[in-house]
């Protein structure tokens, strides 16, 4: 599904992704970790072209984003991304932030836009929310609409840029379980948090990013309890 | 007190006629100044450099230069250089409108980029092209930026036109010079043009207190 060969990325002078290869497959689940400022954002903003890499490939569903001829605005839509502050359209009600897209960038009818934003906002419990405008939700159901927002362009993959650290400790669970679903329905997902029992309990593998360099990759249950590199096992003293 | 106002009655009904003299000239100088403004605001936010260039000197020099000296350089310059006898209307629409256009540019610059960034990552992360970004998600909320900044600059537009004065054209301002010529007395008309002035303002401040009203609505 996703592709990532040799990727270099520099700000200026400052090299801040260094020769990250990966492969990650269909529906896998992928956990990204590391300290801030590893590059953990800058490596997800990749993946769709929000951040242009300096070297390396990047393919996505079979479609080569670094290369030059790739409509690069066609592939976004298959892939859908999920910020940290949410970026809902103020200006737009729930559910025409959930139709824009596929209304203006997929041409699909209005009745068949409005039926799927209707199912998607039950999928993630706002239901009753559709006329309501963004400013008047809470951090927890904001990003839950936002998440339903990227789902309706029906994308081969998600990325979420720490979806959860915007949040009240008490809505962080609603917004997990919308992506705890996701991920057992079969989304692909790629996922960078601070939320280790996500990390632990839904991801299928865990990368841990630090300085730029990807040191350390495995199975959750492997990578917590018996981290190989010194990096990994420091930074998992901090935090746990 | 000396007031006579006696006097200026049988001269009213010329001031104000100024009106529309005025009014004429400032409407066309604001829509003359508005298309230019948009024009150098999308110079100034796109990705082409000697555009952009060309948009921020031009803004700098007609925000650096007195008005009423690019006032007097198009209506006394054009003639001596290119032999068109250019009328007071035409320099005046010409002066207030280039110039009101860098004000103008700036105003929807600003509005624009005032606006998060986010938004646009969003619109881009859902694969909306760049010209349906801007028409249906950033220009709406820059809206409410730009609209009451605009409104300002239509404020002072209408106020600094009496500048025109200077090139003999007979906006309200002139009349009020004129009818105080007449009289001898300068104090009552040019007070009564003051009043129509501070009129008209308070008229342009209002429907932009009501257009905010309307757009803070979504909020
Ligand atoms: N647009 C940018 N311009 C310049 N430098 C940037 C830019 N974006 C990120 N950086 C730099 O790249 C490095 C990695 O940033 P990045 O946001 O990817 O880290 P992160 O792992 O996501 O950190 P955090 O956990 O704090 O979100 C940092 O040193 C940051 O200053
Ligand atoms: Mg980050």
């Amino acid at each position: 599904m996703i592709n990532v060969e040799h990727l270099y990325k520099s700000f200026g002078k400052n090299e801040v992704l260094k020769d990250i290869s990966i492969e990650i497959k269909q529906g896998e689940v992928v956990s990204v970790i590391g300290p801030s400022g590893s590059g953990k954002s800058t490596f997800l903003r990749c993946i769709n072209l929000l951040e242009t890499p300096t070297e390396g490939n990047i393919t996505v569903a079979s479609v080569d984003l670094t290369d030059k001829k790739t409509n690069v605005t066609k592939a976004r839509e298959k892939i859908g991304m999920v910020f940290q502050h949410f970026h809902l359209f103020p200006h737009l009600t729930v559910l025409e932030n959930l139709t824009y897209a596929p209304l203006k960038v997929k041409r699909i009818s209005r009745a068949e836009a409005e039926e799927k934003g209707l199912a998607l906002l039950e999928r993630v419990g706002l239901s009753d929310k559709q006329d309501a405008y963004p400013s008047s939700l809470s951090g927890g159901q904001k990003q839950r609409v936002a998440i339903a927002r990227a789902l309706a362009m029906e994308p081969d993959l998600m990325l979420f840029d720490e979806p959860t650290s915007a949040l009240d400790p008490e809505m962080v669970k609603e917004v997990l379980d919308v992506m705890k679903d996701l991920a057992e329905s079969g989304m692909t997902m790629l996922v960078v948090t601070h939320e280790m029992g996500f990390a632990r309990e839904v991801a299928d593998r865990v990368i841990f990013l630090d300085q730029g360099l990807l040191i350390e990759e495995g199975e959750p249950h492997t990578f917590f309890n018996n981290p190989q590199s010194d990096r990994a096992k420091d930074f998992l003293d901090k935090i746990l | 007190m000396n007031l006579d106002w006696s006097q200026i009655v049988p001269y009213i009904p010329f001031m104000l006629e100024g009106i529309w003299v005025t009014l004429q000239f400032v409407i066309v100088s604001i829509v003359f100044g508005f298309i230019i403004g948009t024009v150098l605001a999308l110079f100034k936010i796109g990705s082409l450099k000697p555009l952009r260039l060309f948009a921020d000197v031009y803004t700098s020099m007609f925000r650096g230069t007195p008005l009423i000296l690019q006032l007097m350089i198009i209506y006394l310059a054009v003639p001596q250089l290119t032999g068109y006898d250019i009328s007071p209307f035409l320099s005046a629409v010409l002066a207030f409108g280039l110039n009101s256009s860098a004000y103008v540019s700036e105003i929807i610059r600003a509005g624009i980029s005032a606006v998060d960034k986010g938004q646009t990552e969003a619109a881009m992360a859902l694969g909306v092209p760049y010209r349906q970004m801007m028409i249906d998600i950033i220009l709406p909320q820059a809206l409410k930026n730009i609209l009451p900044a605009l409104m300002n600059e239509f404020i002072t537009l209408t106020k600094e036109s009496a500048i025109v004065s200077t090139i003999g054209y007979l906006d309200l301002m002139r009349r009020g010079q004129v009818v105080g010529a007449n009289l001898y007395r300068n104090f009552e008309p040019l007070l009564f043009v003051g009043l129509i002035y501070w009129g008209l303002v308070m008229v342009l401040s209002l429907l932009g207190k009501w257009v905010e009203r309307r757009l803070s609505k979504g909020d």
